[in-house]
């Protein structure tokens, strides 16, 4: 028998078909079999299943480019299971998960456990990225043929910088004879060494130790002229500066096959909520200050930025409950990924459909995802958005494993209420946890 | 004398730092610690304002110095005192900052003296804590007991501190000493300059409102008080200067330097001493100028001072009140 669901009274908004419509969309076992402005507008459908949107918005399922879980090897930070459902609650349908794990995502017979895990354990779709270089060591590459084979997505060192130049410019170049996408985090290992926090006047009053903001557009620098050496896809993870912006836009401009992130967290919070040394505001790259915050918005308003991520890193109270110096870098974000978007819509920044791009129909573009659409026969990876719906942040109501948000506490407007995978509800804000 | 009870000084339960302190604390505290020089100096050294009281030193970063001056400081008044350094404790073995305090808090101390390699430690404790938290020097960050005791010198000196210039020298980029010093002078209306190679100073070190000099002669002209920073060894090999010659040569403090400064300035150093590398001993050694030996005598009697207030704030609390 055929399952359909048929949501009705909604506003699509599709930013991959330039699509933000009133209208309907059907389901039909588990793919998009229909949308459209006319589809559903009166109230006498027969399919047994009727989702009434009331005015909400109907979008594709949100891709989380970056995230970092503790499966295998830290399950008591984060499982994949566990990942899943704070990304099912934050309106995510696919997860991509980087490799640094214990073991390293570094050989195929890895990335498949990832998948199978996946597949047995998670709510939502789970894409794995596998390490570029064995261990993340940054010496030697890894079988970037045979992992593009088992399933990585693409290849990454995650949240370390290969500071061995010619390293990453032989990897770069063997990933280019694949057409792999590699990823990469921009700070310079020797400027940031032992810093927590970026460089700068409240750094020095806390006196914490400190990188300066340059050592990321040091990195940035490097790797675009490596990539125009290289020719490979290359994407920046994230990027926290707005020297960093200047100069992928400059590459972009030049026609250089290179994109870039920015975490939510650094659209929505600068170096002075590290306030007396919370160390739910140690991230990588660090908070920096406002006029790069200011830089990351206008990036994403200008789409010189093209995906928004998470940068989700569940830390558990022994690695966070210490002297700042020594706590674990990392926030959890999975569940404030959405809401912190939104408030560039709200703040009259960007429209709903580039936001919504951002998290949906470019990661998909670049990642080379079937996902992110409601074009007809994609797969119904769906969020129902209540735009203007007000909560405030409390770490007791988050799914994930671990609690540290870096924003405990703080308003916003608009979240996911109810999420689906491949047409089945994977989460409803109405139903009792 | 003073007396358990009697007027509060601080508002806060814990001393984390000068910078949350205002003008009227800071001359309340200098005025107390007045109180308990004179005491010191008596043949009877002992009061009885923490009597019943138990204060842990708790000291992840060995220093004789600071460590003796606040048990003296306890014991004189009359509390009991428990020493804890690092190599005794079960740190070594990989328990927590937290869970060794939360461990310490558990026998009910009424005032725990910490001094930890991270900046923010202080800070830390005392959110987790329910006794008094003082903070005995936080990685980079303040050393709040070591400024007020150089401030009593200064002003025992009969020095006001309006108008007054400093210049703090050498090594700032690392030292909580100076930033803990830096806040309170300017807050007592001096001005301050920092004299350092560009290695030594933070990037931002004049966004706290005080001139900035590399040319150690011109720094010091006519200033009234030279206050030189310890140089750490461990930063010596290469990594921010060349060498202790090269440094000694354009950052030591010799006669020929001090020169430069108003005549009478006085010469003041936070200790342990590396002669011939930020300071000359026949600088160090001139009692004419030099008040090393003072601050010594004053941590003791400040440090009396700070317990005193806050085992007042204690007893407002009705904590244990004896």
């Amino acid at each position: 028998m055929t399952e359909r669901i048929a949501f009705r009274n909604a506003r699509l908004i599709d930013p991959a078909n330039n699509l933000d419509a009133k209208g309907g969309l059907l389901v039909e076992n588990g793919k998009i079999a229909d949308v459209g402005p006319r589809l559903f507008n009166d109230a006498d459908t027969h399919d047994p299943e009727i989702v009434d949107c009331k005015g909400m918005i109907l979008a594709p399922g949100l891709i989380d480019m970056r995230v970092f879980t503790g499966e295998p090897g830290s399950e008591h930070r984060e499982t994949l299971e566990s990942a899943s459902l704070a990304a099912a609650a934050g309106g995510v349908t696919t997860i991509v998960v980087m490799p640094n794990t214990d073991p390293v995502i570094d050989e195929p017979s890895l990335v498949d456990f990832i998948r199978r895990r996946a597949a047995a354990t998670a709510k939502v779709r789970v894409v794995p990225m596998a390490a570029l270089t064995k261990n993340l060591d940054g010496e030697v590459m890894t079988e970037i043929g045979l992992l593009t084979e088992a399933g990585a997505v693409a290849f990454t060192d995650g949240d370390r910088t290969i500071s061995n130049t010619r390293v990453l410019r032989r990897a770069l170049a063997y990933a280019s004879t694949f057409g792999a996408l590699v990823v990469g985090h921009a700070e310079d290992p020797d400027l940031s060494e032992g810093a927590s926090v970026t460089e700068g006047e409240y750094a020095m009053r806390l006196g914490i130790p400190a990188a300066p903001a340059a050592a990321e557009a040091i990195i940035v620098e490097r790797d675009i002229r490596l990539v125009e050496m290289t020719g490979a896809r290359y994407h920046f993870g994230q990027i926290s500066t707005r020297a960093s912006l200047e100069a992928i836009a400059a590459a972009k401009k030049r026609g250089l096959p290179i994109t870039c992130g920015v975490a939510a967290h650094n659209l929505a919070l600068n170096e002075l909520d590290v306030g007396a040394y919370y160390t739910f505001m140690k991230v990588k790259p660090p908070l920096r200050s406002e006029a790069d915050r200011a830089a990351m918005l206008e990036g994403v308003a200008s789409g010189a930025i093209d995906a928004i991520v998470s940068g989700h890193d569940p830390q558990a109270a022994d690695t966070k409950r210490q002297p700042f110096a020594q706590a674990a870098f990392g926030a959890v974000g999975l569940e404030t990924l959405l809401p912190v978007a939104l408030g560039l819509h709200h703040d009259a920044r960007a429209d709903l459909s580039l936001v919504l791009r951002t998290l949906t129909a470019a990661p998909a573009k670049i990642l080379g995802l079937n996902a992110g659409t409601l074009a007809k026969g994609a797969p119904a990876d769906l969020v129902l958005i209540d735009p203007n719906d007000p909560f405030t942040v409390r770490e007791g109501d988050l799914r994930s494993r671990a609690r540290n948000t870096p924003f405990e506490g703080r308003n916003f407007h608009g979240r996911a209420q109810k999420t689906y995978v491949g047409g089945v509800c994977v989460f409803d804000r109405r139903a009792k946890r | 004398m003073t007396t358990a009870g009697a007027d509060t000084i601080l508002k806060s339960s814990h001393l984390l730092g000068i910078e949350a302190l205002s003008t009227g604390e800071i001359t309340a505290l200098l005025d107390l610690a007045d109180a308990y020089v004179a005491l010191s100096r008596g043949a009877n050294k002992k009061t009885d304002v923490l009597k019943g009281r138990t204060l842990i030193n708790l000291f992840f970063e060995a220093s004789t110095r600071t460590q003796s001056s606040f048990e003296l400081a306890g014991k004189r008044l009359g509390a009991d005192v428990l020493n804890m350094s690092v190599k005794t404790s079960s740190v070594s073995k990989g328990e927590t900052l937290i869970d060794t305090a939360t461990t310490l808090n558990a026998m009910r101390p009424d005032i725990l003296v910490v001094r930890h390699q991270d900046s923010g430690a202080a800070e830390l404790l005392s959110r987790k804590l329910d006794c008094c938290v003082v903070n005995a020097g936080d990685g980079s960050h303040e050393h709040p007991t070591q400024a007020l005791l150089d401030a009593l010198t200064i002003r025992r000196r009969g020095r006001k501190f309006e108008g007054l210039v400093v210049a703090i020298c050498g090594d700032v980029l690392h030292s909580r000493v100076a930033r803990s010093n830096i806040h309170l002078l300017l807050k007592m209306g001096a001005r301050v300059r920092l004299i350092a190679p560009r290695t030594l100073l933070p990037g931002d070190a004049d966004r706290f409102g005080v001139e900035i000099f590399h040319d150690m002669r011109k720094g010091l002209e006519g200033v009234d008080v030279v206050m030189m920073l310890r140089l750490q060894l461990e930063r010596m090999s290469g990594a921010f200067v060349p060498s202790t010659r090269e440094y000694f040569r354009f950052y030591g403090l010799d006669a020929e330097k001090l020169k430069r400064a108003k005549p009478g300035a006085l010469v003041m150093h936070p200790g342990p001493m590396n002669r011939g590398v930020e300071i000359d001993s026949a600088v160090a050694d001139d009692i004419e100028v030099s008040v090393i030996q003072e601050q010594v005598e004053m941590g003791v009697a400040i440090r009396m001072a700070v317990l005193d207030a806050l085992s007042r704030g204690l007893a407002k609390q009705g904590r244990n009140a004896p």
